[in-house]
């Protein structure tokens, strides 16, 4: 496995890093990246545990193709050194740093995942880092954070740590998110890298559930930050593209392929010129149509 | 490797191996419970022996309680298990993974 | 000698009882001779005894067949009332047929092999610990497996000859008529033993609850019964089947159930007055649920579904998205009670339901059915009978009738079940022929049969749908779980499994211990 800095990315779904059962269907979800957990959802007691039980799965489970992300425990712990050179060890795609709050936090990580690269042979630079955003602190340093290394995969804003160091907590409007959610994300795009919503953890609240990523989506979110497989489908219907957004993206494709073939430096389409930013938006949309299968391969439109 | 405690690591849920570690003398005797023993006993035998080989254990009792493991949830917990038994969790040998 | 399905059948066996082995699963235009029973006639106003015993003196002797169904599953109660009189009556040499036996039976059955009471037994299926004491040698005699339909073939046709039928009932009136719908122990149809009730030269009713003549609807006819036997109590209501059906939220099971949505509403059998079979797992109700969807997003109504009924189905009936449901047994209280007050929820006799040898069944008329499998192998013959250890854990039921009957099969399972693979290259047992498997759907992907090019070129072209090989999902279950060490078993033959149409499609070995 090695890390890409560019794909589709719009459901990060969390599994606990100590439970086997879970971790070997994790790959049959059809989730963009699987994050196995060695901070939060595993006890004090079995860190050690954890870390070679994920070890052994990033070795020889099948996850479907999805990028893997393990979440490693926080610098201030004694699991972290441990935790990242096992990790480099096993090949992942992108180690997550919980409790970012600068920087050079994350200069460090990088530093210590191409210490251990060189110490087992790894080629560097193969291993992406992504930062958890969980803190006043973390927002406020979100943008020096976003552009802290060129390994930077995303940042990602984590709700729960973030309201209560805001003295408050999480409400179904969202209202107590909305610096953090806006900062981190002007962060991201500003340094080019993702930007990865935070969880929604109560199951049986579907209409929250998709006012909520119906709203992330469209401030510009990449995605969201999952617990259960089940709502890997909710999010996706919810960046669907439609079929005027894909019709245009192809319209722009066939503008691209027409300039290649005219050698010309210049897109146009219907006599004006066609932008950098709107060339990406359209591979973006079209990337997304082929993943939930809403174009054949001729690219004609099959959704509902 | 000493053994130092008796090691445990692994749960009852599905899909995991409870691996309880402790001294020998008369090298790895394995005490296995599994619903699958009959197909996959021997393997798992195995994985563990080998597992334990590796990290430097030679001599060891063994009381495995399978509830359906893979092999790489046999070996993580056989490592996690052998860690704690010789108190090297906090600076674990990664050269046997 | 070996049958079509490469299984090794035992000779001597197959000689002494005079079977044939499995050839085709195509039940073909034979004209075969029923047999009827024998009536002792009555003016048969009031059948209703207080004894028991008397009935069992009466009426059994040494070495006859005698017969329950299992209707009320693990809440029976008539079975070991009549089975414990029997064993202390000191009978022998009886042969047990009931429609299947279920866990609440077993400890009696086991006592009355070992006391010599049974010395054969015919069984759509057994679990627990009569399923491991017969495995292990328990029972001399092998034990015949039978589907649901074959059952009602064998009867009709006069292999099973039931002498006594002792049949539990929620009510009947003092002339015999009787129904499973109302009163304490409710189980819904009575489908399995109204073939008995047909063909037993004695029949037997036992009932907590005797009602005023006539008692309607009569699913049991006054013309078939001899006695009426009053008990404290027949059933326990909340054995009978799990109270209320819970959809599953096992987010595997969903994305099965979610795959197998997928291939039936892009089938080309998905159209107006479709009809399906779904069995009472957790991804079988799942599936019920999103194909409602989209039956509604699509507006499309189902003609009928058929076989083992739940809640949700009759949730479908009562929307007006089925038709008819038809009935043969009914696994949950709601689709139990719900036979009283539906009109379109037809009862069903086994025969009507799925008997290869008469004049057509209901499983013919189906376009899809949904079944399970403990295994399944890359010929796609299927395993519903003994578990990866080789004991004797499950039961025929309908899976061979419908499988044979219905347009389109559908398999589900999930590929591995914790380390034992569920695709595999060769079953422990066959019990339903892959030529009559059309799909499997697992977590990892879809395989179609090879036989049904046809569905492999409408499926391929539906994107998101997996199609792959069966063989490369067994290569990934076997990545995962490894090799089995093949299973020891003696050269002791301990059952039979009939195809429905009474050929012996495989036999199961005593296991080593």
């Amino acid at each position: 496995m090695t890390y890409v800095k560019n794909r589709l990315r719009r459901t990060m779904m969390f599994v606990p890093g100590n439970n086997p059962a879970m971790i070997k269907d994790a790959g049959i979800y059809g989730a963009d990246s699987i994050m196995l957990d060695l901070e939060d959802s595993v006890s004090l007691t079995e860190k050690d545990a954890a870390r070679l039980l994920v070890y052994e799965a990033i070795k020889t489970v099948d996850f479907g193709g999805a990028e893997v992300v393990v979440r490693v425990n926080g610098q201030d712990t004694p699991f972290y050194d441990e935790d990242v050179k096992a990790m480099v060890k096993a090949g992942v795609d992108v180690i997550r740093l919980p409790k970012t709050e600068s920087a050079a936090m994350i200069q460090k990580l990088v530093k210590d995942v191409e210490k251990w690269e060189a110490e087992f042979g790894i080629e560097k630079g193969s291993i992406g880092v992504m930062a958890a955003i969980e803190s006043a602190k973390g927002v406020l340093h979100a943008p020096e954070i976003a552009e802290s290394t060129p390994l930077m995969m995303g940042l990602a804003v984590s709700g729960e740590d973030y309201t209560a160091d805001m003295h408050t907590k999480r409400y179904p409007d969202g209202r107590e998110l909305e610096f953090a959610r806006n900062m981190v994300l002007q962060a991201a795009r500003a340094a080019d890298v993702y930007a990865f919503d935070t969880v929604f953890s109560n199951m049986k609240d579907t209409e929250g559930f998709y006012r909520e990523t119906n709203y992330i989506h469209e401030l510009g979110y990449d995605g969201k930050s999952l617990v259960n497989p089940r709502q890997i489908a909710m999010v996706n219907k919810v960046f669907n593209p439609s079929k005027e957004e894909i019709e245009e993206a192809q319209n722009v494709e066939a503008a691209i392929a027409e300039a290649k073939a005219k050698g010309s430096g210049v897109i146009s389409m219907n006599g004006k010129m066609v932008d950098k930013p709107v060339v990406e938006k359209a591979t973006r949309v079209l990337e997304t149509a082929k993943a939930s299968n809403l174009i054949d391969e001729e690219g004609n439109y099959i959704g509902e | 490797m000493e053994i130092k405690t008796i090691g445990v690591a692994g749960t009852l849920e599905s899909s995991d191996i409870q691996i309880m570690i402790s001294k020998g003398t008369n090298g790895v005797e394995i005490d296995l419970d599994s619903d699958v023993k009959k197909a996959y006993g021997d393997q798992i035998n195995h994985v563990i022996t080998e597992t334990l080989n590796k990290y430097g254990i030679e001599d060891a009792k063994v009381k495995a309680t399978d509830k359906g493991a893979l092999d790489c949830v046999i070996k993580a917990r056989t490592l996690a298990a052998a860690q704690r038994a010789t108190e090297t969790q906090d600076k674990p040998d990664l050269e046997v993974l | 000698m070996e049958n079509k399905v490469k299984r090794n059948l035992p000779d001597d066996l197959m000689k002494e009882l005079d079977l044939k082995p499995f050839e085709t699963s195509k039940a073909g235009n034979p004209t075969v001779q029923r047999v009827a029973p024998k009536v002792r006639v009555t003016e048969g106003q009031n059948k209703v005894v207080d004894s028991l015993d008397d009935v069992i003196k009466n009426n059994l002797k040494d070495g006859v067949t005698i017969s329950f169904h299992h209707h009320f599953r693990n809440g029976d109660f008539a079975f070991n009332t009549v089975m414990k009189k029997i064993i202390d009556m000191g009978y022998k040499d009886l042969t047990l047929a009931p429609s299947s036996l279920t866990g609440v039976m077993n400890d009696t059955v086991i006592e009355a092999i070992k006391k010599g009471v049974i010395t054969n037994i015919t069984s759509s299926g057994m679990r627990g610990s009569l399923g491991e004491f017969v495995s292990k040698g328990g029972l001399k005699n092998p034990v015949i497996f039978r589907s649901h339909g074959n059952r009602a073939r064998s009867i009709e046709d006069g292999e099973i000859k039931i002498d006594v039928a002792f049949l539990g009932v929620p009510n009947a009136d003092p002339a015999g008529n009787a129904n499973g719908q109302e009163g304490d122990a409710v189980f819904g149809s009575l489908g399995y033993a109204l073939m008995d009730a047909a063909y037993a030269d004695k029949v037997v009713l036992l009932t907590d609850n005797i009602v005023s003549y006539p008692n309607t609807p009569a699913s049991i006819k006054q013309d078939q019964v001899d006695y009426v036997v009053k008990v404290d109590k027949i059933g326990d209501p909340d054995k009978i089947g799990s109270g209320a059906t819970r959809f599953t939220k096992d987010p595997k099971e969903l994305k099965i159930a979610q795959m197998v949505n997928q291939v039936i509403v892009n089938s080309p059998y998905y159209k107006d007055g479709f009809s399906f079979q779904t069995g009472s797992g957790g991804a079988a109700l799942a599936v019920t649920r999103y194909l409602r969807q989209a039956m509604i997003d699509d507006g499309i109504k189902a003609s009928f579904a058929v076989g083992g009924i739940t809640k949700p189905m009759c949730d479908l009936l009562e929307e007006g998205l089925i038709n008819k449901l038809m009935d043969v047994q009914d696994f949950d209280k709601g689709s139990a009670a719900s036979m009283a007050k539906n009109k379109n929820q037809q009862e069903i006799d086994a025969s009507w339901y799925a008997d290869p040898h008469n004049k057509g069944a209901v499983v013919n008329n189906l376009d899809v059915s949904i079944l399970s499998a403990l295994q399944i192998d890359t010929d796609f013959n299927v395993n519903v009978m003994t578990g990866s250890d080789g004991v004797i854990r499950g039961a025929v039921g309908g899976h061979q009738d419908s499988a044979a009957g219905a347009k389109m099969t559908i398999i589900t399972a999930p590929l591995v079940r914790g380390r034992n693979a569920t695709v595999v290259p060769k079953v422990e047992t066959v019990v339903t022929p892959g030529e009559s498997i059309d799909v499997l759907v697992t977590e990892r992907g879809i395989a179609i049969n090879p036989k049904r090019q046809d569905l492999i070129d409408t499926l391929s072209k539906v994107p998101g749908l997996k199609i792959v090989d069966i063989k490369d999902l067994q290569a990934q279950a076997e990545k995962q779980v490894g090799v089995p060490k093949p299973l020891e078993y003696t050269d002791r033959t301990v059952a039979l499994v009939e195809y429905r149409d009474g050929t012996i499609i495989d036999a199961i070995k005593q296991v080593k211990d």
